[in-house]
């Protein structure tokens, strides 16, 4: 099964919420792998030792004018959605905006004199690590500059594929990275904090996994910090509160110097335990289950 | 000459939006710019007056006409997105997966397939304490948030410039991908707020990588230092 860990708002917890899920399970020898799919800051493998095993290059197909071959009729850039070709006939001027360029193909379809080939622009990679509990560890990062990370996110969910619990570390937001990552879960775990913005965003995220179908739960990370109303909100649209986890200098201290509290911390590692056995237990599928 | 400071910071949850709050309570008038449109958030802080209310046309998304489509499958097999399939016999085209490019509608030799558009994104402007706001509300799932940033960015250009205020304060969203660049481009300066943790510092450096590319002027403060000081000290 495949549980997706998200949040709308930034920094509520959702990498320590993902480590921790996939060490506790990788420690009772269940058979997990953990996706980071926050291409543009990806951090997961901060917290483990791994070894690479593997790394592929996502591409997309970006074209390239030959404007000896070009008639000027200008059906390639009509044909663009996304303004990516530049044309002033009367000027002979043609060029293509690769930042902008989502590389559909359509322009090359379009072209009836065969003016156009297409070439490969890197958007990032995908990288599969071992960590030391011999666990698959997979991420992906969106190359520095570019505008999207849909592709890479994609990319890695494929080649994490079906086996065990997947447990997918989703981008914040709830635009498309989110809503592609969250697309193949089976369970959308949801980290906030009580606050004002933590519920203004938890609310987005909320809304958006109900058009989608999803099903999901919450956990309040730093419980003990703000106000009652997030937990107000949960009662009244009846979403479950799975876990809250209290503020701890030392849990905050671990984090930022990349280990793993459930590793310190009996007490941390027990919560998770017993949150991955009920998200499994309730929301597992078939052979999916472990 | 109207000067553009942009609040960004790679990871999210560093602390942007109290920042750029805080900027915005220093007493000169100002216009405010809330650039995270997927988690617009400053507004609940200064309860700007709606004044104006203008809808985002997000994109488009491809829809079949199953009584008109013939399953001939060229849709399926010239979509780069991954986002037609055949199932029971019928074409699906997956909303979530839908870049909203229009190819399938062009070639769909029987016109089965329609582009809708969405409409359910918005932009207030509106006055609060300190100067005029400025904000995006991106409709839950909707893709193209750059282009509402844009949006959002043109218009406070614009009340700033009828209003004659000077300073354009922006608070962004996190990551590097198209709403940050967008939230960056044309910023006369950036200031990057992150934290003393390991995941900080790796995002941080991506960010900047992404920051001086459009400005000279880039600026670094360390929230919650004290957190773990020999880290800020690395950063």
């Amino acid at each position: 099964m495949k549980i997706a860990v998200a949040s709308g708002k930034g920094g509520t917890g959702k990498t320590f919420v993902a480590t921790n899920l996939f060490h506790v399970l990788a420690e009772r020898g269940d058979s997990v792998t953990l996706v980071d799919c926050d291409a543009e800051a990806p951090d997961d493998l901060l917290f483990f030792q791994a070894e690479k095993i593997s790394e592929t290059v996502v591409t997309h197909q970006v074209p390239v004018i030959n404007k000896d071959a070009c008639t000027w009729c200008g059906r390639c850039s009509k044909w663009c959605n996304y303004n990516a070709i530049f044309y002033v006939p009367s000027a002979k001027v043609i060029e293509v905006i690769e930042n902008l360029c989502h590389g559909c193909g359509a322009c090359s379809f379009a072209c009836n004199a065969g003016a156009i080939t297409e070439n490969p622009v890197v958007l990032g990679t995908v990288t599969s690590y071992k960590t030391s509990g011999q666990k698959p560890l997979i991420e992906a990062r969106m190359r520095v500059n570019e505008m999207s990370p849909v592709r890479v996110i994609k990319s890695a969910i494929k080649v994490a594929g079906n086996d065990g619990v997947i447990i997918l570390d989703s981008p914040p937001g709830t635009s498309c990275p989110f809503v592609q990552t969250v697309a193949t879960a089976d369970y959308v775990l949801l980290v906030t904090e009580p606050t004002p913005f933590g519920l203004s965003d938890l609310r987005q995220s909320v809304e958006t996994l109900k058009t989608m179908g999803k099903q999901c739960g919450v956990i309040i990370n730093r419980a003990d910090i703000g106000d009652a109303s997030v937990k107000r909100y949960l009662e009244g649209e009846k979403i479950p509160l799975l876990a809250e986890i209290n503020y701890d200098p030392a849990i905050a201290r671990s984090y930022s110097e990349g280990r793993l509290v459930s590793l310190e911390n009996r007490e941390t590692a027990i919560l998770f335990t017993e949150l991955a056995e009920k998200i499994i237990y309730d929301h597992g599928t078939g052979s999916h289950q472990r | 000459m109207i000067m553009e400071l942009a609040v960004i910071s790679g990871k999210g949850g560093t602390g942007k939006s109290s920042v750029t709050a805080a900027f915005a309570t220093l007493g000169e008038k100002l216009v405010v710019a809330d650039c995270d449109v997927d988690a617009a958030n400053l507004y609940l802080l200064f309860s700007p007056a709606h004044d104006k209310e203008v809808v985002y046309i997000g994109g488009h998304k491809a829809v079949v006409d199953n009584t008109l489509c013939t399953v001939c499958g060229i849709c399926e097999s010239y979509c780069r997105f991954d986002a037609i399939s055949e199932k029971d016999g019928k074409i699906v085209i997956s909303e979530t997966s839908c870049d909203g490019c229009f190819f399938c509608s062009r070639i769909c030799p029987m016109g089965a397939i329609k582009m809708v558009r969405s409409d359910r994104s918005r932009m207030y402007s509106g006055s609060f304490r300190n100067g005029m706001m400025v904000y995006g509300r991106l409709a839950p799932g909707e893709e193209n948030s750059g282009k509402l940033v844009s949006m959002v960015k043109d218009e406070a250009r614009a009340v700033a410039t009828g209003m004659g205020i000077r300073t354009i304060l922006l608070d962004g969203p996190p990551g590097i991908g198209c709403p940050v660049i967008s939230t960056v481009t044309g910023a006369d300066r950036i200031v990057i707020v992150t934290e003393p943790t390991m995941s900080g510092l790796a995002d941080l450096k991506r960010v900047y990588e992404v920051a001086r590319k459009f400005s000279g002027e880039v600026n670094i403060i360390i929230n919650k230092y004290d957190l773990n000081e020999s880290m800020a000290d690395r950063i």
